[in-house]
């Protein structure tokens, strides 16, 4: 039987049951642990239930119109996760190497703490909790349970929420509590490590009125070698007049899959700035959903993917503007090489009584291929008059002028559609509002064009 | 009795143009629910050849086997009641080649609708549908010497198979959705239109179509095909009087252009608001041929059409402009869909779409460029207007591309009539529903003019009648 975890460093580690050893499709929820609340217990199990009761997407589902459904049934062959040993464990930690001056770090491999930074003591004395999960639900079970995926599911995945919902056993656990301003990013690896293991990172950050926070997520693999599968979920809340910045870079091997469920909340005068990079995974299913729920809210919804050969990136969106007076923006941003595949479906829906509302959208697509396709969706449902939103979506390729103007200046042919790909990208990442956040993934897209050139 | 007829006009609350009907005197009726001994009875009155009866058939099963496509489209197609409709009825007569011949109360129709005026006024030709069967067909003769064949699709099939099986069901086929089954297996009335080598038809083919029956569905089928070289513009009206039940009008026009040709299909449809109004069109361009759909939405409870253009040919191009006009209770959920198959071909889309009380407008498009072409290009653009506070309009459209040597590009704003705009006409003496539809009119003028000016005129009429009651 699996002994306690305290999911904390230099804990002892378990291994799961040989039961669980199956697919994580059919493996049940994840073995429970002392010390945590019954109400997560119960719905661990419940979870399960609604997962294994759910059918898988079909064909005919608008949720999944032009996705690959052979990549969420091939999901099969992913197994729960054992946990990493001390060395491997001492070796990821010293890989965890993001931000350089980060307010604090957490890393995670296979869904266990491995390592906190001192910053999380320093954080606690501000009144911030910077936790992982479980420790949250052991100490502070009552405020999880109010914020912990709450959220309706609302563009496909629910099913995937639910597996989530039943396996998921750390991850961060973010309170900053009112007036609070943490002014440096909080940074938080999430690694899998072992061919065929499934993790669940779980990222849940709460600001209170007035407060302000940053927090730099990576899904990484520990061998590109392996296949992986990250089935996440993070919910965002900023309640009035609260900021938040948000980034995700997803980096796992290419042969791993991903499935990353959002759910943003924005109450009133209050900001949500979040950027995904997409830069690994064979297949790797987004869905962010962004709720407006007060006025002067604003949120901004980035994306910079780098598609490559055998890759699907399939991000569905949306902006609910619930309340009046707030304002959107999306912009995603697609390059795409040999026979990638990216499907952008979006969606700006304004409420009965949102009048005032500003929303916009536009998703950008440069393909580097005459193999690539790209599907784009942007949709408008528009329930209100007094509104200004527009939504676009391109597909194109590289200009011979842009191109020839660069080859004038001595630049050879494949620098420069580097160079004008990277710019392409980076259009989107600039508009973070957070340097330091920008000037790694900017670092990690470049790195990312670097390997296609080998 | 045309004494009587006139009381019976007069005893309907008109509220539109169309909004008046006659008695019913109907030699043939199918009677209510759809069978395979509807279908029968249908051949039978027809007199279809056997090929016809077994195409039907299949498409009756492909029909009642299909889903309703609720998954995407609004649930109030489920409100259709099949089983209480009539799918044919007709006086039994052949259609009249003399306005002189029509009967009394058909002429009557037409007249009111303003018909033979037009057709004096600059009509090619002109064919007018009421309820399941042609009423009356007139081609000039100068049109018909050059060889345009220009008849009702049950002529068209008798007359010259050769032409129009060739066609038949090619482009859209039977099972591409369930209104187009449906049609297929209950078809009756529509144009068949064949335009020889190089023949230009100067002045536009109109058809009429007019539901006069109460729980009557209308099928019409119409094949277009224009030969190399060739060119033709067609025209359909439609309208229904409003009856306590809904009606339903489910059409399939199928057009081919061949190498070189050219063919403009311009839809004005101001169906009573109790018609559910769902049409498959299609077109299938050859190399350097041009298909333009202009559609322009006004009645009708719920309409649904999305006319596409299949570009199999080089440098084939592809068009459809739309207005949409979605007044209270109204659900004009339109688009366009454009299949890219050959090399060099391009597309355009525009639409824009008026919202105004409840009504609601939907634009649905899907652009598809498949693998290894090159120089594919697309634009789309789709503009809303809110009038009231509970409008509502959507957009989604689905772009895939294939490959880097193409461009598309899409657009899509919300918008609404600024306060400043009509605070600044008011200053200079208009009332507000008068620089309402001054700025309603401004916002699709562009459009507007792609229409011929009877149209123009008459769309603008419509747009001044919707906002008088409307602002507030």
């Amino acid at each position: 039987m699996p002994e306690t975890v305290l999911d904390m460093p230099n804990s002892p580690e378990t291994k799961e049951s040989a039961a669980e050893a199956t697919s994580i499709l059919s493996a049940g929820p994840v073995a429970a642990e002392p010390g945590m609340p019954q109400w997560f217990r119960d719905g661990q199990a419940a979870a399960w239930g609604e997962f294994a009761a759910a059918p898988m997407p079909v064909r005919k589902d608008e949720a999944w119109r032009f996705a690959n459904l052979k990549r969420v049934a091939a999901l099969d062959s992913f197994a729960p996760a054992d946990p990493v040993s001390g060395e491997a464990a001492a070796q990821l930690v010293k890989e965890s190497k993001g931000l350089a001056e980060p307010c604090a770090r957490l890393v995670f491999a296979n869904d266990h703490l491995i390592h906190e930074s001192d910053g999380v003591r320093e954080l606690r004395e501000q009144g911030v909790l910077c936790l992982p999960l479980a420790y949250a639900l052991m100490e502070y079970g009552d405020l999880v349970e109010k914020h912990f995926m709450v959220a309706e599911v609302e563009l496909g995945s629910a099913k995937f929420a639910a597996l989530h919902r039943a396996r998921v056993r750390s991850g961060t656990f973010l309170f900053v509590p009112k007036g609070v301003v943490v002014d440096r990013p909080i940074e938080v690896f999430h690694w899998a490590s072992g061919d065929g293991a499934a993790i669940f990172p779980h990222t849940l950050i709460i600001a209170e009125e007035n407060a302000q926070v940053a927090v730099f997520d990576h899904f990484c693999s520990a061998a590109e070698g392996e296949a992986h599968f990250a089935c996440g979920v993070n919910d965002l809340s900023a309640e009035t007049g609260a900021r938040v910045t948000y980034a995700a870079a997803q980096q796992l091997s290419a042969k791993s899959s991903a499935i990353q469920i959002n759910s943003t909340t924005v109450g009133r005068d209050a900001e949500i700035r979040q950027l995904q990079a997409q830069l690994g995974a064979g297949w790797s299913r987004t869905e962010s959903v962004s709720h407006l729920t007060g006025p002067g809210a604003n949120s901004l919804m980035l994306s910079a993917a780098v598609a490559t050969a055998g890759q699907e990136i399939d991000q569905r969106t949306l902006q609910h503007h619930e309340s009046e007076r707030a304002t959107s923006d999306l912009l995603y941003k697609n390059v795409l090489f040999g026979d990638a595949r990216t499907i952008f479906a979006g969606l700006i829906q304004v409420d009965e009584r949102a009048h005032y509302t500003d929303a916009y959208q536009k998703c950008r697509n440069l393909l580097m291929s005459d193999e690539a396709e790209a599907n784009s969706m942007p949709g408008l449902e528009i329930n209100a008059d007094q509104v200004k939103c527009s939504h676009g979506a391109t597909t194109g390729q590289i200009s011979e002028e842009e191109l020839f103007y660069l080859e004038a200046r001595g630049i050879p042919p494949e620098s420069a559609k580097r160079l004008i790909a990277t710019g392409f990208a980076f259009e989107a990442i600039d508009r973070l509002g957070n340097p330091a956040i920008q000037d790694l993934i900017e670092a990690l897209v470049e790195q990312r064009f670097a390997n296609l050139a080998e | 009795m045309p004494e009587e007829e006139t009381a019976t006009v007069q005893s309907i609350k008109v509220d539109s143009v169309g909004d008046f009907r006659f008695p019913e005197r109907n030699k043939f009726d199918a009677g209510r629910g759809l069978t395979e001994k509807t279908i029968d009875y249908i051949c039978d009155v027809k007199n279809d050849p056997d090929w016809v009866r077994d195409f039907r058939k299949r498409a009756l099963k492909v029909f009642l086997e299909k889903p309703m496509p609720t998954h995407w489209a609004t649930k109030d197609l489920e409100n259709i009641k099949f089983e209480d409709i009539r799918y044919y009825l007709s006086d039994g007569e052949r259609p009249k080649r003399t306005w002189d011949e029509v009967p009394e109360d058909v002429k009557n129709t037409f007249d009111r609708l303003g018909i033979p005026e037009q057709e004096r006024a600059f009509l090619a030709g002109v064919e007018a549908q009421y309820d399941s069967e042609a009423a009356y067909s007139n081609v000039q003769k100068a049109v018909s010497d050059q060889g345009v064949i220009f008849v009702t699709s049950a002529d068209g099939l008798k007359d010259h198979p050769e032409i129009f099986r060739k066609w038949f069901g090619k482009v859209i086929p039977t099972a591409d959705n369930k209104f187009s089954a449906l049609n297929s297996a209950v078809f009756s009335g529509g144009s068949f239109i064949y335009v020889p080598p190089g023949v230009k038809v100067k002045h536009p083919l109109q058809a009429y179509f007019r539901i006069n029956s109460e729980n009557f569905g209308q099928f019409e089928r119409t094949l277009i095909i224009v030969d190399e070289g060739a060119e033709v513009t067609y025209m359909e009206g439609c309208t229904a009087p409003k009856f306590e039940t809904s009606t339903l009008h489910s059409a399939v026009v199928e057009l081919v252009a061949m190498k070189d040709a050219k063919i403009q299909y311009i839809t004005v449809q101001n169906w009573s608001s109790n018609v559910y109004n769902l049409v498959t069109k299609r077109g299938v361009a050859h190399e350097n041929a041009e298909i333009r759909w202009i559609d322009c939405n006004i009645g009708s409870r719920l309409t649904m059409k999305y006319p596409g253009v299949v570009m199999k040919g080089r440098k084939a191009r592809g068009e459809v402009i739309s207005i949409a006009l979605a007044s209270d209770g109204q659900h004009q959920d339109t688009g366009a869909k454009m299949i890219h198959a050959a090399d060099e071909t391009s597309s355009n889309i525009v639409s824009k779409s008026i919202s105004v009380g409840t009504g609601r407008s939907t634009y649905r498009g899907q652009v598809h460029i498949p693998k290894h072409l090159k120089g594919c290009k697309n634009n789309t653009e789709c503009d809303a207007l809110l009038i009231n506070t509970n409008s509502r309009t959507d957009t989604y459209p689905a772009i895939t591309v294939r490959g880097n040597q193409h461009a598309t590009q899409h657009e899509a704003s919300v918008s609404q009539v600024s306060e400043e705009q009509i605070f600044y006409m008011q200053q200079r003496g208009l009332s507000e529903a008068e620089a309402m539809s001054l700025s309603v009119n401004g916002f699709i003028n562009d459009l507007v003019r792609e229409f011929p000016m009877e149209y123009s005129v008459e769309l603008k009429r419509l747009i001044d009648l919707e906002m008088e009651g409307s602002v507030g």
